[in-house]
């Protein structure tokens, strides 16, 4: 046997706690994206929530002009702490969709009341369906819809206001 | 006391939930009425991954969104659907990450080869072993 063997156990462990630590301090990312970035929107029709404000069909986009789909419910907190932001972006003249998930006519009336209103329809999903077929895991999430009806980008939680500069851009790029 | 008091105030707070207040879906909880589609759709839910309680399958977990994938499954199931195209249109939209039955590709390959190398690796030392003894 060679002596300097009797060192590799050792080196093994180090090598361990090294790969521990490192994953102590640099955790993986958990965040579940969608597949369908870079896809065309997958089909679906919503009817509305609230009355006044039509529900959301696939055929709202794909007609030349970027949008944004906001995915967002009443019951969702980070959806309040998004709300000043997607009023910014309309202000900027985003035009924005949204899905709601699995919420109520009333709650939904109150929540615009309480938050502003930055939304051109509101689709009404119930059951999570058309947050499964966008490949959304959660609330709030956006997608950048371009003028062509493909899926630009992904935004995963709530929109944060340094934040708004870059979909600006995303969307004014996204022809 | 006044620190009492406020201890005692925390008792009354109300717990907030991040879930909507909606029922369940039709089909979240419910087994379908066909034994046999029920034993597909539930083989099948057992192998799909819960996207909000990452180490659940959809089968296990008591989140809103498991229950709504649940009734997605089911009602594909009793449509017809077979359980393997219901599969694929969930990794075409949250990629393989979704499924626990994971296919063979370059990420998941050690997955399969670890073993067969860390067994090749134990009956290359056990010969050497096994030589050493015979000589002694």
């Amino acid at each position: 046997m060679k002596r300097w063997l009797i060192w590799v156990p050792f080196a093994v462990a180090l090598g361990l706690l090294a790969l521990v630590g490192w994953g102590l301090y640099k955790p993986a990312d958990r965040t579940v994206r969608s597949a369908l970035v870079g896809q065309p929107l997958p089909k679906f029709a919503l009817p509305p929530i609230v009355p006044g404000k039509p529900g959301l069909a696939t055929a709202a986009f794909a007609k030349g002009k970027p949008r944004l789909l906001n995915v967002f419910a009443s019951w969702c907190i980070p959806c309040i702490a998004e709300a000043p932001q997607l009023l910014a972006l309309k202000q900027a003249g985003v035009e924005i969709d949204a899905v709601a998930i699995r919420d109520t006519p009333a709650a939904i009336a109150d929540f615009l009341a309480r938050n502003g209103d930055p939304y051109a329809s509101i689709g009404d999903d119930k059951t999570s369906s058309v947050q499964l077929a966008l490949g959304s895991s959660g609330v709030p999430e956006t997608f950048v819809i371009g003028g062509d009806g493909r899926i630009v980008l992904q935004h995963v939680g709530d929109i944060r206001a340094d934040e708004v500069p870059g979909l600006i851009a995303t969307v004014r790029n996204a022809r | 006391m006044t620190r009492l008091l406020i201890l005692l105030l925390f008792l009354v707070g109300a717990p907030v939930w991040a879930d909507s207040k909606l029922p369940p879906a039709p089909l979240a909880n419910v087994q379908l009425k066909d034994p046999a589609q029920e034993r597909q759709a539930q083989t099948l839910m057992l192998t799909l991954r819960c996207v909000v309680c990452q180490g659940q399958s959809i089968a296990d977990s008591n989140a809103e969104m498991a229950g709504d994938m649940r009734a997605l499954v089911r009602t594909r199931i009793a449509a017809g659907q077979s359980p393997e195209a219901i599969r694929a249109w969930l990794i075409a939209r949250y990629g393989d990450y979704v499924s626990y039955d994971p296919p063979l590709s370059a990420i998941t390959a050690p997955l399969w080869i670890a073993p067969l190398v860390l067994l090749a690796l134990g009956v290359w030392f056990a010969r050497a072993s096994f030589k050493r003894r015979r000589r002694a």
